[in-house]
C-alpha cells in the first residue's frame, strides 16, 4: 500500500516538475520569437551609414545617429548625476547611520522607489525640475525662458532620480558583503573610519557599485516615458552640442541646455506617429535592434562584472 | 623586574542590558604572555577587546570600571582610540588579510599613519616579515595576492602586520585554533620569540598551548575572573576546585 502512495506523489511530482519546465520553455519561445523577429527584421538595414547618418525625408530614411547620440548623452549626464549621490547614500546608510526606525523607513523607501512607474518619474520630472526649479531660476537670474524648458539637464536629472534605487541597492549589497573580519583588522591597525572605508570596504566593493551603475545605465537608456515631456524631440537637424572654447582651442561638448532624440523615444514615435508606416517599418526595426543590443552588451558587462566579484569574495 | 602594563580594576560589560563581564580587576605584566582560558562564551575575548576598545564598534556596548595602560585611563572621554590602537596591535581567530598582496597587506598599517617613502615601506616589510619567521618563504613573492599563502603562513602574515604599526602589546585571539598542529607550533614559537619585546595577551581554547607558551593565566567563567595567577600554579596547583575541573577537562 505504501508503495503505491509513493507512486502516486511521484506521478504528481512527475507532472509538476514538467509543467514548469513546459511554461519555461515557453516563455524561452516567446523571447526567442521577438529576438528572432527583430533580428531578421532589423538586421538588413544596419549599415555603417544608419548608425551614422541623420534620418531624411521626413523620417523614411537615412540613419539614426542623432538619436543614438542623444541617448548616450542623456544617459552619460544622468550617471555623472546619480552615480556620486547614489553611492555616497549607500556608504551613509551602511556605514554611518544606526539602524533606527527612521533609517528603516529610508531603506524600505528606497526599494520602494525601485517600483514606481516611470511615467510617474515623467510627470515628476516636468513639475519639480522644470516647472519649478528651471521656472525659479529664470525667474531668480532673470534669464528668461533658459532654464525653464525641456532639456538634456533636466532628462537627465529625471533618469538619474529614476535609477538612484538601483544604485543604492546595489552598492549596499557591496558594501554589505565586505567581511566584518577586514573591518576589525583594519581597525585593529590603528585605521580610523573612513580609512577603512576608503582603503578596505571601497575597494572589495568596487564590482558591486560598478555592476549596479552598469545596469542603472540599461534601465536609463531604455526608458521612454520619463523623456517623454522632458525635452525628447521628434527630429532635430543639428546635434545638441556647443563648441566650448579656451582661447583658440574649442571642443565640442554636450550642450545640457538643448532638447535631443532618443533611441526609445524615436522608436516609439516611429510606431505612432509615422506619416509613412510602411516605409518606416525598416528603420523601426534597425533601431530597435541598435537599442537591444545596446542594453544587451550592458548587462553582460554587468554580469561579467558581478562573476568577477564573487569569484574574489569566494576566495574569502 | 615584574611591573605592570595594563592595570584593570572593577571592569563591568554590558550588551545592552545583559552583563558580559563582571567586576574583573587584573593585572597585565610588561613583556610577559598572558593567557586567557575558559570555556566558550564566558567573556575572555569580549575582554581582549576591552583592551584596545574593540567594543566601541558595537552599538549598545556600556563599560564601567578602569582600564590603565602605562597608568594612563583609555576609557577616558577625550582619549584618540585611534592612536591607542596603533599602540596595540591584534591577531584575529581566523586570518584576515586583505585581499591584496602580501607587501600591501604588511604596509598597510604604515601608510594610513602616513608613511609614503618607499624605501622605509620596503625596510618595514622586510623587518616584520624577519620578526615573523616568513622572510625566508615570502621574500620573493612579496607582490603575489597574499591569499594565495596558506593558512598557517597567512596567521603569521597577520602577526607581521600588526607588528608593522609598533605596538607594545599584542592581542591574539585564539591565533591558531584553525590551524594544524605543525602551523600551530611556528605561531607558539613566533609568540615566544616576540616576548622580547612586546607584551602579549592571548585568548585560547587549547590548555595545552595555554600550558606551554603563556606565563600567566587566567580562568575565566560566565563573565567572572575566577583565578589569575602564575602558569606553572594554575596548572599544577589551582587554588580553586572550578578552576582544577577546567583544566582537567571535567567540564567545559
Amino acid at each position: 500500500m505504501s508503495e503505491l502512495q509513493l507512486k502516486k506523489k511521484d506521478i504528481t511530482g512527475f507532472i509538476f516538475i514538467n509543467l514548469t519546465r513546459l511554461l519555461f520553455l515557453f516563455l524561452l519561445a516567446v523571447l526567442a520569437l521577438v529576438l528572432a523577429k527583430i533580428i531578421i527584421e532589423g538586421i538588413g538595414i544596419i549599415s555603417p551609414e544608419f548608425i551614422f547618418s541623420s534620418p531624411k525625408n521626413n523620417m523614411t530614411e537615412g540613419g539614426i545617429f542623432p538619436a543614438i547620440f542623444g541617448t548616450v548623452a542623456v544617459t552619460f549626464i544622468m550617471i555623472l548625476l546619480s552615480l556620486p549621490l547614489g553611492v555616497s547614500s549607500a556608504i551613509y546608510l551602511n556605514e554611518y547611520a544606526k539602524d533606527t526606525f527612521f533609517t528603516r523607513i529610508i531603506r524600505t523607501a528606497v526599494n520602494n522607489l525601485a517600483g514606481v512607474p516611470s511615467i510617474v518619474f515623467g510627470l515628476f520630472g516636468l513639475g519639480f525640475f522644470i516647472l519649478f526649479l528651471g521656472r525659479k531660476m529664470d525667474e531668480v537670474l532673470q534669464t528668461g525662458l533658459l532654464f525653464g524648458q525641456p532639456a538634456i539637464i533636466w532628462a537627465s536629472a529625471t533618469l538619474a532620480v529614476l535609477v538612484l534605487p538601483i544604485i543604492i541597492v546595489s552598492t549596499l549589497e557591496a558594501l554589505n558583503s565586505v567581511p566584518k573580519s577586514h573591518r576589525d583588522a583594519s581597525y585593529g591597525l590603528g585605521a580610523t573610519k573612513w580609512q577603512t572605508i576608503k582603503n578596505v570596504v571601497l575597494p572589495q566593493a568596487r564590482p558591486g557599485i560598478l555592476t549596479g551603475t552598469i545596469l542603472a545605465i540599461s534601465r536609463g537608456a531604455g526608458e521612454t516615458a520619463p523623456v517623454l515631456f522632458l525635452g525628447a524631440a521628434f527630429f532635430l537637424p543639428n546635434l545638441p552640442v556647443v563648441d566650448l572654447c579656451i582661447g583658440n582651442y574649442c571642443i565640442p561638448m554636450i550642450n545640457p541646455g538643448e532638447q535631443f532624440m532618443y533611441l526609445a523615444y524615436h522608436i516609439f514615435i516611429l510606431a505612432t506617429q509615422s506619416s509613412n508606416p510602411t516605409k518606416t517599418l525598416p528603420i523601426q526595426y534597425g533601431s530597435t535592434l541598435v537599442l537591444i543590443t545596446l542594453t544587451f552588451l550592458l548587462n553582460i558587462t554587468a554580469i561579467i562584472f558581478r562573476y568577477r566579484f564573487r569569484k574574489i569574495l569566494g576566495r574569502l | 623586574m615584574k611591573e605592570s602594563k595594563i592595570s584593570i580594576r572593577n571592569l563591568n560589560l554590558f550588551y545592552s542590558e545583559k552583563q558580559a563581564l563582571s567586576d574583573i580587576s587584573i593585572d597585565i605584566y610588561t613583556k610577559r604572555i598572558t593567557a586567557f582560558i575558559g570555556p566558550s562564551g564566558c567573556g575572555k575575548s569580549t575582554f581582549l577587546r576591552v583592551i584596545n576598545r574593540m567594543n566601541d564598534l558595537i552599538d549598545n556596548v556600556k563599560i564601567t570600571g578602569d582600564v590603565l595602560i602605562d597608568g594612563i585611563n583609555i576609557y577616558e572621554k577625550n582619549l584618540d582610540v585611534v592612536n591607542l590602537r596603533k599602540r596595540i596591535g591584534m591577531v584575529f581567530q581566523k586570518a584576515n588579510l586583505f585581499p591584496k598582496s602580501i607587501y600591501d597587506n604588511l604596509v598597510f598599517g604604515p601608510r594610513i599613519n602616513g608613511i609614503k617613502d618607499r624605501k622605509v615601506l620596503d625596510e618595514i616589510a622586510e623587518k616584520t616579515l624577519n620578526q615573523a619567521a616568513l622572510w625566508d618563504e615570502v621574500k620573493d613573492r612579496l607582490h603575489e595576492p597574499a591569499l594565495s599563502l596558506s593558512g598557517g603562513q597567512q596567521q603569521r602574515l597577520c602577526i607581521a602586520r600588526a607588528l608593522a604599526v609598533e605596538p607594545q602589546i599584542i592581542l591574539m585571539d585564539e591565533p591558531a585554533s584553525a590551524l594544524d598542529p605543525l602551523s600551530t607550533s611556528k605561531i607558539e614559537d613566533l609568540i615566544f620569540e616576540l616576548k622580547k619585546n612586546y607584551t602579549i595577551v592571548i585568548v585560547t581554547h587549547n590548555m595545552q598551548q595555554a600550558a606551554r607558551v603563556s606565563d600567566f593565566t587566567a580562568f575565566f567563567y560566565l563573565g567572572k575572573l575566577i583565578e589569575y595567577d602564575k602558569t606553572t600554579n594554575i596548572f599544577t596547583n589551582p587554588s580553586l576546585k572550578q578552576t582544577e575541573d577546567y583544566i582537567t577537562g571535567r567540564f567545559g
